[in-house]
C-alpha cells in the first residue's frame, strides 16, 4: 500500500485532521437534523408575535401554552388521539402476531411447500390490485367505516415476514430445536417455550415498526373511514396542517384579521405538530439498540 | 428418458412421506392459515379484480359481471392532454430522488463508522434516525411553516441575506422537485445508514488493524476496506431502488400538491388517486394503475437482467 511509504508523524497527522473534518461533519449533520424539529418545539410554546418577528431562533420567547389549549380543545384532535391509540394498539397486536409466526413457520426448512408459500407472499410485493380494486372488496366485505379496513388489508406486512424469516434462520440453531424434538416438544410448544423467548429483539424491531405505521397512517382512513369521528390522529390534524391555508383565507375576509388569523394558526400548527410526533419519537431510542440486528437479517435475504 | 423414469419409478414413496411430513407440520399450516387467507382476499382477490381496467365497472353488475369495453381506459388516458405530463412527472420525481439521495447514506455510514467515542456514535445515530418516525402528514405540515411566505424561516433568512419578497415555495412548481427531495433527504437519509452501518460492523476487526501497522492513513482504509464490503449491499439495494421507480411516495406528492405545482407535482399516483376515489371513475383509475404496475414490472425485470450480467461481470 502507498500509505506504508509516508512517515508515522505524517500519518497521524493526516488521521487528525479526517478526525476534525469528520466530527466537524457530523456535529453539523446533527443541527441540521435537529433544528426543524427544535425549532417547532420552540415555536410551539412561544408568544406567536414574537415567532413571526424572529426572535425564537435559538430560545422560546414569551413561553405560553396557548398553542396546546387551543388544539386540545379541538374536538377532532382529541377524539383523533383517542381513535389513533386505539387502531394502533389493536393493528399492532394482530399484524405483530401474524409477521411472527409466518416469518417462524416459513423459517423452517423441513415445512412442505415452504418456497411456494413464500413464492405466494413475494408475488404481493411487486403486483396488487391498485386502490380501486382493493377498496371495492373492503367495501363489499362491508367494512368501510370500520377498524378492520385499516388493519386487516395490510395486516402480513411482507417485508417485515422476511426480516423476521432471516431472524429465525440465522438467529436460532437448529440443535435447539432437535432437542426439544427429542424431549418430546410439541411445534407449537417449541415455538412457544422456545424460539419466541429468544426472539425478543426481532419482537421489539416488529413492534416499533408496525406502531409507527399504524400511528403515522393517514391515507388508508382516507379512503376507509367517511365518518370524521373516526378519523385517526394524523387525519384530524390534516385540517390544520395542509388546509390551514383555506382557513386562514376565510377569516381574513373580516377586516384586517389576515395577519393575526395567520399567526395564531402557526402557533396551532406547531403544537399539533408536537402532539402528533411525540409518542413515536419517544418510543424509539428503546429499541435502536436492535434495529441494526434486524435490518441486517433483513437486507441479505432482500 | 432414464431421469424421468427415475422420477416416476420414486413419485409414490415420495408422495407418501410429503403427506407425512406435512402431517408433521400441521401445526404450523394451522398458524399460516390467518395470513394466507387474509392475503388472498386482501390481495389475491383484487388482483383478480383488475379486469374492471377492461370493463365499464358498475356497482349492480360487479367486478364480473360488468360489461367488457377492451382498452376504452387506456386509449382515454394516452388521449388525455396531461397524460404524457403525468408519466414524465413520474419518471422525472423518481429519477431524481434515487440520484440526490441514494449515495448520501452511504457516505455517512462510512463517516459515522469512522467515530471512535461510542457514546457520541449513539447519540448521532439517535438523532439522525429521528425525522424517520414522523409521519409524512406532520413532514408536509411542517415544509409548510418553514416555506411559508409569511414569516417562514427560509423567507426570513432569504430576506436576511438580501432577498426581495418573500416566495411562495409551496405553489411553486419549479420548486416541487427540489422540496420534495430535500425533504426526503432530511427524513430518511440518516435512517438508510442502518443497513450499511449493520455491514460496516460485521467487518473483521484485524483488518484495519493489519493496515494501520502498515501505515495506511483512515482515508485508504475507507477506501480500500469499508468501501468494498459496502459494493455488494450497494448493488442490492441499488437494484430494490430502480425496481421500484414507478412507485414514488404517493402521500407526500399528493400533500404538497395545490392547484397551483400541478404541472410537476401532478403523478400517476395522485392521478390514480383522484380519478377513482374523488370521481369514483373506477374503472379508468384501475387502469391507470394497472399501466403504472405494468411498467414498473417490466423495469424491475429490466434492471434485474442487466445487474444480473454485471454482477456476473465484476462478482464471480
Amino acid at each position: 500500500m502507498r500509505g506504508s511509504m509516508s512517515t508515522k508523524t505524517k500519518k497521524i497527522s493526516s488521521d487528525k485532521v479526517f478526525d476534525i473534518f469528520n466530527y466537524t461533519l457530523l456535529i453539523l449533520l446533527i443541527v441540521v437534523v435537529a433544528y426543524p424539529l427544535y425549532y417547532v418545539l420552540i415555536a410551539s410554546i412561544s408568544d406567536p408575535y414574537e415567532v413571526y418577528g424572529g426572535k425564537t431562533f435559538l430560545l422560546p420567547s414569551k413561553i405560553t401554552l396557548e398553542g396546546y389549549f387551543r388544539v386540545f380543545r379541538e374536538e377532532s384532535i382529541a377524539t383523533g388521539y383517542l381513535n389513533s391509540i386505539y387502531y394502533t394498539v389493536l393493528g399492532t397486536v394482530i399484524s405483530v402476531a401474524l409477521i411472527i409466526t409466518t416469518g417462524y413457520c416459513v423459517s423452517k426448512k423441513t415445512l412442505p411447500f415452504r418456497k411456494a408459500i413464500m413464492v405466494f407472499y413475494v408475488f404481493t410485493m411487486y403486483f396488487n390490485g391498485g386502490l380501486i380494486p382493493t377498496y371495492l372488496v373492503v367495501s363489499k366485505l362491508g367494512m368501510l367505516n370500520s377498524v378492520w379496513a385499516l388493519i386487516l388489508p395490510g395486516g402480513v406486512a411482507v417485508f417485515n415476514v422476511i426480516v423476521a424469516r432471516t431472524f429465525f434462520e440465522s438467529s436460532i440453531p437448529e440443535e435447539l430445536y432437535e432437542a426439544a424434538a427429542i424431549d418430546g416438544s410439541s411445534n407449537l410448544r417449541t415455538f412457544v417455550k422456545i424460539a419466541l423467548p429468544l426472539a425478543k429483539p426481532i419482537l421489539a424491531v416488529m413492534v416499533i415498526f408496525t406502531m409507527v405505521a399504524y400511528w403515522n397512517d393517514w391515507f388508508t382512513a382516507l379512503i376507509y373511514m367517511n365518518e370524521k369521528a373516526k378519523y385517526p390522529l394524523q387525519l384530524a390534524l390534516r385540517q390544520v396542517l395542509i388546509q390551514s391555508q383555506a382557513t386562514a383565507t376565510m377569516m381574513g375576509n373580516m377586516d384586517g384579521g389576515y395577519a393575526e388569523a395567520n399567526k395564531i394558526t402557526e402557533l396551532i400548527k406547531c403544537a399539533s405538530i408536537v402532539v402528533g410526533s411525540v409518542p413515536m419519537l419517544v418510543a424509539y431510542p428503546f429499541v435502536q439498540k436492535y434495529f441494526e440486528k434486524g435490518f441486517m437479517a433483513g437486507a441479505v435475504k432482500g | 428418458m432414464a431421469v424421468k423414469r427415475k422420477t416416476t419409478a420414486a413419485a409414490v414413496p415420495v408422495h407418501k412421506s410429503l403427506a407425512k411430513q406435512m402431517m408433521k407440520h400441521w401445526e404450523f399450516y394451522l398458524l399460516l392459515l390467518p395470513g394466507i387467507i387474509l392475503t388472498i382476499i386482501f390481495k389475491y382477490v383484487p388482483i383478480y379484480g383488475v379486469q374492471i381496467a377492461f370493463r365499464d365497472y358498475n356497482a349492480v353488475e360487479g367486478f364480473f359481471g360488468s360489461p367488457w369495453v377492451g382498452l376504452k381506459w387506456f386509449e382515454r388516458f394516452f388521449n388525455s392532454y396531461n397524460s404524457v405530463r403525468m408519466i414524465r412527472n413520474t419518471v422525472l420525481l423518481s429519477l431524481y430522488s434515487i440520484l440526490w439521495t441514494f449515495p448520501i447514506p452511504i457516505i455517512l455510514s462510512l463517516l459515522i463508522n469512522q467515530v471512535k467515542s461510542k457514546k457520541f456514535q449513539r447519540v448521532t445515530q439517535t438523532i439522525i434516525y429521528a425525522p424517520h418516525f414522523i409521519s409524512i402528514m406532520i413532514l408536509c405540515g411542517m415544509l409548510r411553516i418553514f416555506l411559508s411566505p409569511y414569516g417562514g424561516l427560509i423567507n426570513v433568512i432569504a430576506q436576511a441575506f438580501g432577498a426581495k419578497e418573500a416566495v411562495n415555495f409551496i405553489d411553486s412548481a419549479s420548486a416541487f422537485r427540489t422540496i420534495y427531495i430535500a425533504s426526503s433527504i432530511w427524513q430518511d437519509a440518516g435512517w438508510g445508514t442502518i443497513i450499511y452501518l449493520a455491514t460496516l460492523s460485521s467487518v473483521d476487526a484485524s483488518l484495519h488493524e493489519a493496515a494501520r501497522v502498515d501505515g495506511a492513513s483512515t482515508w485508504q482504509r475507507i477506501l480500500h476496506i469499508d468501501v468494498p464490503e459496502l459494493i455488494p449491499v450497494i448493488v442490492i439495494q441499488l437494484i430494490m431502488q430502480f425496481g421500484n421507480l414507478m412507485n414514488v411516495g404517493f402521500e407526500k406528492a399528493y400533500l404538497l400538491q395545490t392547484s397551483l405545482n400541478k404541472e410537476t407535482s401532478e403523478i400517476i399516483a395522485t392521478y390514480v388517486y383522484e380519478q377513482g376515489m374523488l370521481k369514483a371513475m373506477y374503472s379508468f383509475s384501475t387502469a391507470v394503475g394497472l399501466f403504472n404496475t405494468a411498467v414498473n414490472i417490466v423495469l424491475l425485470v429490466v434492471v434485474n437482467r442487466i445487474c444480473k450480467k454485471l454482477s456476473n461481470v465484476s462478482f464471480i
